[in-house]
């Protein structure tokens, strides 16, 4: 089958899914007793502000937090008319955050691409690394270059990623003048894109870059180093020595290509696996990612705000699944003609 | 004239500890064939390896000389630098290899994978290498070169991975190919006509080969001189005429009474009595539906096995016999109700002689342990099919568990008694699969499948993966409990020549069908369907005057639609099974 329609296959099925992935998280979130609105009533009640009270009943009325569950998702998403018509997820229109008393959106604007941003960063660098390392480790195994970069390796998954972060900005900054915190000069906040921004930005990601990828880095090239290991046992290497082959080119055009495909099926894993992973790494190091905003929203049940941060985290998670079921398809012919090697 | 390849006093060791060949020589020359015969671990294929230098990481070469006199005039292979031995592997030695399913990457083209030694070695340019490639293809016999070409390796059987191969190695136009057991891991008919397949390349080129085999029918149809290999070293070399007709060492001899072969037969042998039946196979078939390579193409219906009617009789073997894809492993796991069979087959087992007989594919949960303990099965491959975390008590007292018999201290007991019918000692209850070999490994399988006193026995090629001489061992033992238990066995193999030995009726199954059926000494005697001729032509004789006849072998086993008119059949018409004589069923038109 050509690999467009498949695409458009694995499109359609990215939506469905998407769209379950919606239902759990609108329920989960809605699991706990009562939402941000009534609980902040409550609160107010208690108080004594009855004036503030009023507003809170108008804002749970406008979001029609007083409707069955069912009808708030539908509203939600944007299935279903809610107080001011159509306006859901559907319709880009991703809600309220009470904690922030501000539209989702404005909130997260910026903080999506900065999200984005640092986690590409982080996975071009968990691929620039384990690569080479990986390949290496496999080429010399056993020999003290396939120690060393195992013991780097494992020294990178061991160390936890705050403490790594706290060293590399001490160190950096000392030694290399790199900035500490923040994703760009303070100057530049709010500003136009210029040179001048787009180099502070660079200068701000070398760190986290690093912190972000590392274990993924080290745990990429450990499996790499194995799947390879395999690979150079089977037969068809021999066939390919018997050929008369060099090395280094035998390496790279057979089992290096065999030993691709869980390197590349990994794509989907590692871009949640990151996202989530950044949360506290963002924390510390003062990121302005959407991982402080959704670990905020949700201490606080702030719904909409957390729903439409994980729902941006599904639909990250799907794209790289997908995109790492196209590449495999173009990479694999047994899996382009849908048969299985016997 | 001196030779083209000499090898003298070659040794290999592993590190630093000794040598696991030594003291090997032997010469090629131009044009000729030189088997190097073996069992597993007899060096054979290190050491062809090492001609080539591509011995694996520890291994190195201890001595000797590996001198190469060919086109480029005199070479010493075994103190040339890595840059210049790649210059020769694959040009002026090129080599094949014994899996064509894993030799080939599954990633690349066969085109691709073909053309390489050429580009490497003579810097032509693509459209040069096709060329030649396609050439190639046309030669080891490809129907379709163009196709061959651009095709992935899983898309072709594996006879034609094996052209392939042989196409690759052939294209640089070597001295020397090195065949490192080329057809072991083929079909019977598919290897006869692999091996005339180089035979033929051989005279037209003048290359010479190297054969490596476990094989004296190979050896017998191919090479001109033999060098038989044991534990490292040469037990016995010579021209194959005179090893063949008159082995001289012990180690040769034992090899030849090894070897199975298809005995010569007087006379047809009388029809099994049919009273007591202890399994029934009744107008089983099997369809798979395979789903098409697309999701959108329709889904493919794979008529595994149709309409095959067979009996077991109570204490004796009924052979299954045919080629991979034959629908003989369905059928043995459609009779143990592995699988159901299709609307209106039928299987019935019947404990004993007096017993009601119960239809294995409809039975209450409790019908179907009872038996599950009447019916075992011994599988193909020793190595995977034991836990290698279980020992060798586990594994055998665990059917006892599952089934709740007895003490500890009885399943124990029965252990014990189970090692020594087959021939083990009860002391190596305490280990663990990997301290045993191969046939040793067999024997703890059959243990197991005896452990719940089973009074039918399912064996799947239970020696296809072993050496000659541990397969005459299991066979012998396989017999002796067949007679001394009262078994009965419905025996799976793709060798006549095993089957000869251990069955009282053989049935020959060939795309889902039986097409003859008969005691074995009346098929040898008197085989009537072309592709039972074909398959008994096609095992290779360990004699020098029987080659094998390979237009006979070319006739039966191609496609059912090429065979002559009275046994032809095509996808609608199929001709029924027929009884010639008594006790001897063909599928043909009457």
């Amino acid at each position: 089958m050509s690999l467009l329609k498949y695409a458009a296959y694995r499109f359609m099925t990215m939506l469905v899914t998407l769209w379950v992935v919606s239902i759990m998280i609108f329920f989960i979130i809605n699991l706990p007793p009562g939402d941000y609105l009534s609980n902040q009533i409550a609160e107010l009640r208690a108080t004594g502000q009855s004036s503030a009270v009023e507003q809170a009943e108008f804002l749970r009325r406008e979001y029609a937090l007083d409707r069955p569950l069912w009808q708030q998702y539908f509203i939600w998403v944007g299935f279903m008319p809610g107080p001011n018509g159509f306006s859901g997820l559907i319709q880009g229109d991703f809600g309220w955050s009470f904690e922030f008393d501000q539209p989702v959106a404005d909130i997260v604007g910026d903080a999506l691409w900065m999200t984005v941003l640092v986690n590409l960063a982080a996975v071009l660098f968990v691929y620039m690394v384990a690569l080479p390392l990986g390949v290496l480790a496999a080429a010399k195994s056993k020999t003290w270059v396939d120690y060393t970069a195992a013991f780097v390796g494992y020294l990178g998954l061991a160390t936890p990623n705050f403490l790594l972060a706290l060293i590399l900005f001490y160190y950096g900054n000392r030694y290399l003048g790199l900035p500490i915190g923040g994703l760009m000069d303070p100057v530049y906040e709010g500003q136009p894109m210029s040179w001048d921004k787009v180099k502070s930005v660079l200068l701000h990601l070398i760190v986290p870059t690093f912190v972000i990828g590392t274990s993924g880095a080290a745990a990429m090239m450990q499996r790499l180093r194995a799947n390879l290991l395999d690979e150079l046992g089977k037969p068809y290497v021999e066939t390919a020595r018997a050929k008369g082959m060099a090395p280094a080119r035998m390496l790279t055009k057979y089992p290096l290509r065999m030993a691709f495909n869980p390197f590349v099926a990994d794509i989907g894993n590692l871009l949640p696996a990151m996202v989530s992973g950044s949360v506290l790494v963002s924390v510390v190091l003062g990121l302005q990612t959407i991982g402080p905003a959704l670990l905020a929203a949700l201490k606080s049940q702030d719904q909409f705000l957390a729903g439409f941060i994980l729902m941006f985290v599904a639909l990250l998670t799907l794209i790289g699944t997908m995109v790492s079921d196209v590449l495999l398809m173009l990479l694999d012919p047994r899996i382009r003609y849908g048969r299985r090697d016997v | 004239m001196s030779a083209l390849l000499s090898v003298e006093d070659l040794g290999i060791a592993f590190g630093t500890s000794d040598p696991v060949v030594s003291g090997v020589s032997f010469e090629v020359h131009k044009g000729q064939t030189l088997a190097l015969v073996g069992e597993s671990g007899s060096g054979k294929t290190i050491s062809c390896r090492a001609i080539l230098r591509i011995l694996p990481k520890k291994a190195r070469l201890s001595s000797g000389r590996v001198v190469l006199n060919g086109r480029d005039g005199r070479q010493e292979l075994h103190h040339l630098t890595e840059r210049r031995m790649r210059g020769i592997r694959g040009n002026a030695v090129s080599m094949i290899f014994q899996e064509p399913m894993r030799s080939l990457s599954p990633l690349h083209r066969v085109g691709n994978q073909v053309i390489e030694a050429l580009v490497l070695h003579h810097r032509v340019s693509a459209a040069t290498a096709k060329a030649a490639a396609i050439e190639q293809f046309e030669r080891v016999g490809f129907p379709d070169p163009e196709r061959a070409f651009r095709a992935y390796p899983f898309e072709l059987s594996g006879g034609m991975r094996q052209r392939a191969m042989i196409a690759m190695a052939m294209i640089s136009k070597p001295e020397l190919l090195i065949a490192d057991e080329p057809t072991t891991a083929l079909d019977v008919t598919t290897q006869a006509q692999v091996l005339g397949l180089i035979k033929e390349l051989q005279k037209e080129t003048g290359t010479a080969v190297i054969l490596v085999t476990h094989d004296l029918g190979v050896v017998a149809n191919m090479a001109e001189s033999v060098v038989v290999m044991n534990k490292g070293r040469v037990m016995e070399a010579g021209p194959a005429s005179a090893v063949l007709r008159a082995p001289a060492h012990g180690y040769t001899q034992k090899l030849f009474a090894a070897a199975p072969q298809i005995p010569d037969v007087a006379r047809a042998a009388p029809p099994l009595p049919r009273e007591d039946l202890i399994l029934t196979l009744s107008d089983v078939s099997k369809t798979y539906h395979v789903r098409g390579n697309s999701r959108w193409k329709p889904e493919m219906l794979v008529r595994a096995c149709r309409g095959v009617d067979l009996a077991v009789t109570r204490g004796k073997t009924l052979a299954i016999v045919g080629e991979s894809g034959s629908g003989k492993t369905t059928c043995a796991r459609i009779a143990l109700g592995a699988e159901p069979p299709d609307p209106g087959g039928k299987v019935a087992f019947r404990a004993s002689a007096d017993a009601d007989p119960i239809k294995v594919h409809a039975m209450s949960r409790a019908a179907r342990t009872a038996f599950q303990r009447q019916a075992q099965m011994v599988f193909q491959d020793p190595y995977s099919s034991l836990s290698p975390r279980m020992r060798v008590m586990d594994a055998l007292t665990e059917p006892l568990e599952i089934h709740g018999i007895g003490t500890w201290s009885e399943r124990r007991e029965k252990a014990a008694e189970m090692l020594q019918w087959v021939g083990l000692k009860r002391e190596m209850l305490f280990r663990y699969p990997h301290a045993f070999s191969g046939g040793q490994r067999q024997r703890l399988s059959i243990a197991r499948a005896l452990m719940l006193n089973p009074s039918l026995l399912v064996c799947d090629e239970p020696t296809s993966a072993l050496d000659v001489s541990v397969q005459e061992q299991i066979l012998t033992l396989l017999e002796d409990i067949r007679d001394r238990a009262g078994l009965s066995y419905l025996f799976i193999s793709h060798d006549l020549a095993v089957v000869a030995r251990i069955a009282d009726e053989v049935a020959v199954m060939r795309q889902g069908l039986v097409v003859e059926q008969a005691p074995p000494e009346t098929l040898f005697y008197n085989p009537q369907h072309p592709y039972t001729k074909a398959l008994i032509a096609a095992q290779p004789e360990p004699d020098i005057n029987k080659p094998i006849d390979l237009k006979l072998v070319a006739n039966g086993a191609g496609a059912p639609e090429s065979w002559p008119e009275s046994f032809r059949f095509t996808p609608d018409i199929v001709p029924s099974l027929t009884e010639v004589e008594p006790g001897h069923k063909v599928r043909c038109h009457a």
